[in-house]
């Protein structure tokens, strides 16, 4: 059983939760950029939390269901309809067979994700079913889907029997672990480079660049300078390194962040803020807060957590 | 050999083990020698490592362990593991390969530039390049791209102050110190001197990356009809 693309959005390429044991030949993570957004939608759908879905960036496409399905819409709000029924966000969807989905724009934040029950069924590459676009393989041939694309679909585990799409009137609430607001605080922790003055990097506000994608989000301010300005040689980076090149202008490294670069590194973005960073759009705001190893772990414990009980009141009503 | 290293927190997800901050390949092979001595001891908390050319990334499970910093658990091991000597490297026989290509014109746009950097002429610096066996420190930045060790000190230029958003595939780059082929066209801030015809990463093929950490490799000059003839890109 397939999904068939009639329109592909923006740039909607097939995520899991990325690629494991190939830093070494230089391929990276990966994977969902939103990966809490990805998460709650596999478990909406019964998914595991790692199943491979669609990740929606700022536009989404408009696909066929062969078969009856489950589906979940998680990340920034959008537009979507389903045989003329307005669909909600992060709610379990059920929808009949050959049904017409139609996403829009995304309202408030850059990226959503649209799981369906069974996961997305592609090939498996180096241990992933991500798509790797600096490396042109994974997921759907290796890029973003078109216009025509036909995705291979797993079976459902529970039988769907619905006449027209149809959902509960319960939802998952997205909490305190995404924040769609004009502007936000992301944590960060100290880097192995330091800026002159310390703490420029705390002190403003950074605009989101449009030259942003998944790789990272290009920041504009004031300028920054590094302390030392030696060339530095190559170190593996993370998604969440924060980089500063000559030219001052911060980059935070998202999802598809490179393995290695020789940018110094002033700071890296706790884990639990990389889903509010991947949701940033082009001309929105955030600033930086510092905090250190031991509050990174506090809120990276209490995110897990949350996540755990989500994970625990789908189970209760699925 | 002794063990100085520091350990660094790389964000809250993986350790950092720095054991120089210049390009040198006795460090790097120290670099090689410990990820494989933790390749082999795997510990439990381990799930993968980066290396790079002086710097080891240890990147650590943190989805399992939420009652304590699972980076103060990696620490300590890694710790009590540096006060004790490394094993003795393993030295696996050393595959060289040679690299065709073309350089300059539309496939080195920065040639021109690097070589008036340099106060050379554009032969001179083609000649330096090819001139050495490389030795391959490391993989990174993209799928496949070799950092490679060796480079003529001459023809050192410092990265664009802002990256060029599209470098085509199998460009052949210096950044710094160093040198390097841009596997996969994407974007990149190294200085452009030429393009290869061959693909360095196909995931199709076993395993996917043509050179590996531990390869020397010789860059041999040809001209556009050897490179049309050898032309692996997709266009």
């Amino acid at each position: 059983m397939s999904i068939e693309i009639i329109a592909a959005g923006m740039l909607t390429t097939v995520q899991d939760a990325g690629r494991i044991g190939s830093r070494a030949y230089g391929a990276g993570t990966g994977g969902a950029a939103d990966r809490h957004s990805f998460e709650i939608a596999n478990l909406l759908v019964g998914n595991a939390a790692d199943a491979a879905a669609l990740e929606i960036t700022l536009t989404g496409p408009t696909i066929r269901l062969q078969r009856a399905a489950t589906i979940a819409l998680c990340g920034a709000t959008i537009d979507a309809q389903a045989d003329g029924v307005a669909l909600p966000g992060w709610r379990s969807i059920a929808l009949p067979a050959g049904c017409v989905l139609t996403c829009g724009s995304c309202r408030n934040g850059a990226r959503t994700y649209l799981a369906i029950d069974g996961g997305i069924d592609v090939p498996r590459l180096l241990g992933s079913r991500s798509t790797d676009l600096r490396g042109n393989f994974g997921g759907h041939e290796g890029r973003a889907l078109r216009a025509g694309d036909v995705l291979p679909l797993a079976p459902s585990r529970a039988a769907i029997s619905t006449e027209a799409p149809h959902f509960p009137s319960w939802w998952i609430d997205a909490g305190p672990d995404l924040d769609f607001a004009e502007s936000i605080v992301v944590h960060v922790l100290p880097g192995s480079d330091s800026t002159m003055p310390a703490d420029a990097l705390h002190a403003q506000d950074f605009a989101i660049d449009a030259a942003s994608n998944r790789q990272g989000l290009r920041l504009r301010g004031h300028a920054l300078q590094v302390a030392d300005v030696r060339e530095r040689i190559s170190e593996p980076v993370v998604p969440g390194t924060v980089q500063l090149p000559p030219d001052g202008h911060p980059i935070v490294l998202l999802a598809d962040a490179q393995t290695v670069g020789g940018y110094p590194r002033i700071g890296h973005v706790v884990s639990a803020d990389l889903p509010r960073l991947a949701q940033r759009r082009t001309g929105q705001h955030l600033r930086f807060v510092p905090v250190d190893h031991r509050e990174a772990h506090r809120i990276n414990a209490e995110q897990h957590a949350r996540v755990a009980r989500i994970a625990l009141a789908i189970a209760s009503r699925r | 050999m002794a063990n100085i290293a520091t350990i660094e927190r790389l964000g809250d997800a993986a350790l950092l083990l720095r054991f120089g901050d210049r390009i040198d390949a006795a460090v790097n092979r120290r670099v090689h020698a410990w990820a494989a001595m933790l390749s082999s001891q795997a510990p439990d908390w381990l799930i993968e490592l980066t290396p790079a050319y002086a710097s080891l990334a240890l990147h650590v499970d943190v989805a399992h362990s939420f009652e304590s910093d699972p980076l103060d658990a990696a620490i300590a091991w890694i710790s009590a593991r540096l006060s004790q000597p490394l094993p003795d490297t393993i030295e696996d026989a050393v595959r060289t390969l040679a690299i065709p290509v073309l350089y300059g014109g539309d496939e080195g746009p920065d040639l021109a530039a690097l070589s008036a950097h340099a106060g050379i002429t554009i032969e001179d610096a083609v000649a330096r390049h090819t001139s050495v066996d490389y030795s391959v420190a490391m993989l990174g930045f993209a799928p496949g791209f070799p950092y490679l060790l060796g480079l003529d000190a001459t023809l050192a230029m410092p990265r664009m102050s802002t990256p060029r958003t599209r470098v085509p595939a199998g460009s052949v780059g210096i950044g710094g110190t160093q040198t390097g082929i841009y596997p996969q066209a994407g974007p990149g801030g190294w200085r452009l001197i030429g393009r290869t015809p061959l693909r360095l990463f196909d995931v199709a093929r076993d395993p996917p990356s043509l050179l590996r950490a531990g390869d020397r490799v010789r860059f041999v000059a040809i001209d556009a009809a050897r490179f049309d003839a050898l032309n692996e890109h997709e266009q």
